[in-house]
């Protein structure tokens, strides 16, 4: 049953990626029909076993950090990287990467998940390792309630077999009980610059949680950040952008300290040094000779975080902002970031560009232009005066604005 | 002139950007030189003798449990600046705890204040999406709704509006929201106040009109992107 799934799933990714699909969901989606069990006999195969990353923020990003840092030590790391995170997603990767002999030639998986799919995964593959990051009010039209995401995590550590790593910070995340559980976390200087979720609606100041943990976010200057491991400081230069990449390192250090107690934790701070972000999440363009930097934003926190890192005063700043189904139909969470630190809005854009525009004319914050249409929003803001620029963008806005910008039709 | 707003609950009744309809009235009071103070009400602190416009938003079930109580000991102070037409705004869960009861899915029945007669009882599906309604007095207003509850309105009361695209009160009989004197009960987020500038220029009038025993009119403002964001948002697909 093995052989032959893999020969008809890989048979199918072929026909399909040759009718042009992207051959991406279609062969794991009808290998789970015909065979639920294909995904837990070739996960259970793995060495060092299944790690899973969830939680509202920073999956995508922590999944690269965490998959590169065991890289760097020799693992051989299976990765969901086609972006797909369904169970059905896992099993196509599966498919592509296996041999048709049944060889799966991988020490250890890393994937990426979220919070629904994450459970569901869960009642079909082992999860030796999960990493749970945070809980905020993302799509609230897909889950309904966060108290809701939440539970939904509690039942991804309670299936975790060994560690799962915890956001002590989080005021639901700290909650979660597992059967072995290590914290990362931040010092009570930088608790302060991340709200969570409830801190976001009435601004209360939190101390950092008395929990012990692995390793705490102590600080950051520009890019150098420092972090406390076993009483002893660590500062290292990152190459990842923004203060909530810099705390994500840390969960993402906890869990390989957890994965390979062995290694020393110098080496984990030397590697880090080298990791870039993810796809979407900080990357740099050229525009007529000036540097754009592309900011996902897909829920309040994130949109805070975004702005408290990088509202400098010497940046231009586009604002897309789409409604479509991946983004979310739902464009009131706008009103729960604060937009008052903000200045030099040149263009704000997308489907919703006007509820953008006038969130910030009730945050007394002046919109140079509205522009709906995304190719020509990046074209005006490409001729902005500033040689620095940032544009923040809803899921579906930042896909286009990425075609846009790497299409250089705009040049 | 000087506008004193209470807003119920602001840490446990806030989903949706709700908060952003007292940023709405915040600033069109202050583009106007009206100023504007914002009592921000906890639970087991008392309740002022000078408010001039209440505002409450929805919560998660969490949130919810952890204010009823302070609701049933606020209720009568709130009951009386009703009855005395002050104007209010409840959305989605406080809207609920207005009324009478919200009866649970596993049966259990949850008193409200009794100020809007109307009851709530669980459904078995989520009405989720844009919403648009018809007001005789405001014209079409649009918003986002996201409500498992189903709201009947009791005898001779009067619904907020007509629904044009999705559920409202319950999805059958095209009623959404409740009105009663100066007091709307809506199901509508999205927040409500900032794209329907109307509805929230109707609170400040009001409340003005009522304080100082005078005709207000309120000065014009530039509404165009209010407009165009309604105009929108009223396009969009449910």
């Amino acid at each position: 049953m093995e052989k032959l799934s893999i020969l008809l799933g890989k048979s199918i990714r072929k026909v399909t990626k040759l009718r042009g699909g992207s051959g991406s969901a279609l062969p794991g989606l009808i290998i789970e029909r015909i065979n639920p069990s294909f995904i837990n006999q070739e996960l259970s195969k793995l060495p060092h076993g299944v790690v899973v990353i969830s939680g509202t923020n920073g999956k995508t990003t922590t999944t690269k950090i965490v998959s590169e840092l065991l890289q760097k030590q020799g693992l051989k790391v299976f990765t969901n990287n086609t972006g797909s995170n369904f169970v059905r997603g896992v099993i196509s990767a599966i498919l592509e990467d296996i041999k048709l002999n049944g060889e799966f030639d991988y020490d250890i998986a890393v994937l990426e998940l979220d919070e629904a799919h994450a459970v569901k995964f869960s009642e079909v593959a082992p999860i030796d390792y999960s990493l749970l990051l945070n809980v905020q009010r993302d799509q609230l039209d897909r889950f309904g309630e966060i108290d809701h995401t939440a539970d939904l995590l509690q039942k991804i550590a309670t299936a975790t077999k060994k560690t799962t790593i915890l956001n002590r910070e989080d005021p639901r995340v700290g909650k979660i009980k597992a059967t072995k559980t290590e914290y990362f976390g931040l010092s009570d200087k930088l608790i302060k610059k991340f709200p969570s979720d409830d801190d976001l609606i009435s601004k209360q100041q939190t101390k950092s949680s008395n929990k012990p943990a692995c390793i705490v976010f102590k600080d950051l200057h520009n890019n150098q950040a420092t972090y406390i491991y076993d009483k002893k400081d660590y500062t290292v230069d990152l190459q990842l952008k923004g203060m909530y990449n810099a705390f994500n390192v840390a969960g993402a250090l906890t869990l390989c300290h957890s994965v390979l107690p062995n290694v020393k934790m110098q080496r984990f701070f030397d590697d880090i040094e080298d990791i870039k972000s993810a796809f979407g999440r900080g990357e740099s363009f050229q525009i007529n000779g000036a540097e754009v930097e592309l900011l996902l934003v897909k829920n309040p926190s994130a949109f805070q975080l975004s702005i408290a890192s990088f509202a400098d005063s010497d940046c231009d700043f586009m604002i897309a902002i789409n409604d479509k189904i991946a983004d979310g139909r739902d464009v009131s969470w706008l009103w729960n970031v604060d937009f008052s630190s903000l200045k030099n809005i040149k263009v704000v854009s997308g489907i919703r560009a006007y509820d953008m525009a006038l969130r910030l004319k009730y945050d007394n914050i002046k919109t140079e232009v509205v522009i709906e249409d995304l190719e020509a929003a990046v074209r005006k803001f490409a001729n902005s005066s500033s040689k620095h620029k940032r544009i923040f963008a809803t899921y579906t806005a930042m896909l286009e604005i990425r075609k846009i910008i790497s299409g250089k039709s705009i040049l | 002139m000087k506008l004193k707003i209470l807003h119920l609950y602001p840490r446990e009744m806030n989903l949706y950007g709700d908060h952003g309809n007292v940023l709405a009235i915040k600033r069109r009071c202050e583009w106007r030189d009206i100023k504007v103070e914002i009592i921000e009400h906890e639970p087991g602190t008392g309740i002022p003798d000078d408010i001039d416009i209440i505002f409450g938003g929805g919560g998660q079930d969490s949130g919810q449990g952890k204010i009823e109580q302070d609701l049933h000991e606020i209720a009568p102070r709130l009951k009386e600046y009703i009855e005395n037409d002050t104007p209010c705004l409840v959305i989605c869960g406080l809207y609920q705890l207005f009324g009478k009861y919200y009866q649970t899915a596993d049966g259990k029945k949850i008193n409200g204040i009794d100020i809007l007669n109307i009851t709530t009882d669980a459904g078995d599906k989520r009405h989720i999406g844009n919403i648009v309604i018809k007001n005789g007095q405001f014209g079409e207003l649009v918003g986002y709704e996201n409500h498992s509850g189903l709201t009947s309105l009791g005898d001779n009361v009067e619904p907020f509006g007509e629904v044009i695209l999705g559920a409202g009160n319950n999805g059958k009989d095209k009623t959404e929201g409740c009105r009663y004197k100066n007091c709307i009960g809506t199901y509508l987020h999205g927040p409500i106040l900032p794209k329907n500038p109307k509805l929230t220029d109707f609170f400040i009038e009001t409340a003005l009109t009522r304080k100082y025993n005078t005709k207000i009119n309120l000065k014009k403002l530039n509404d165009e992107i209010e407009l165009k964001a309604h105009a929108t948002a009223i396009a969009r697909p449910r």
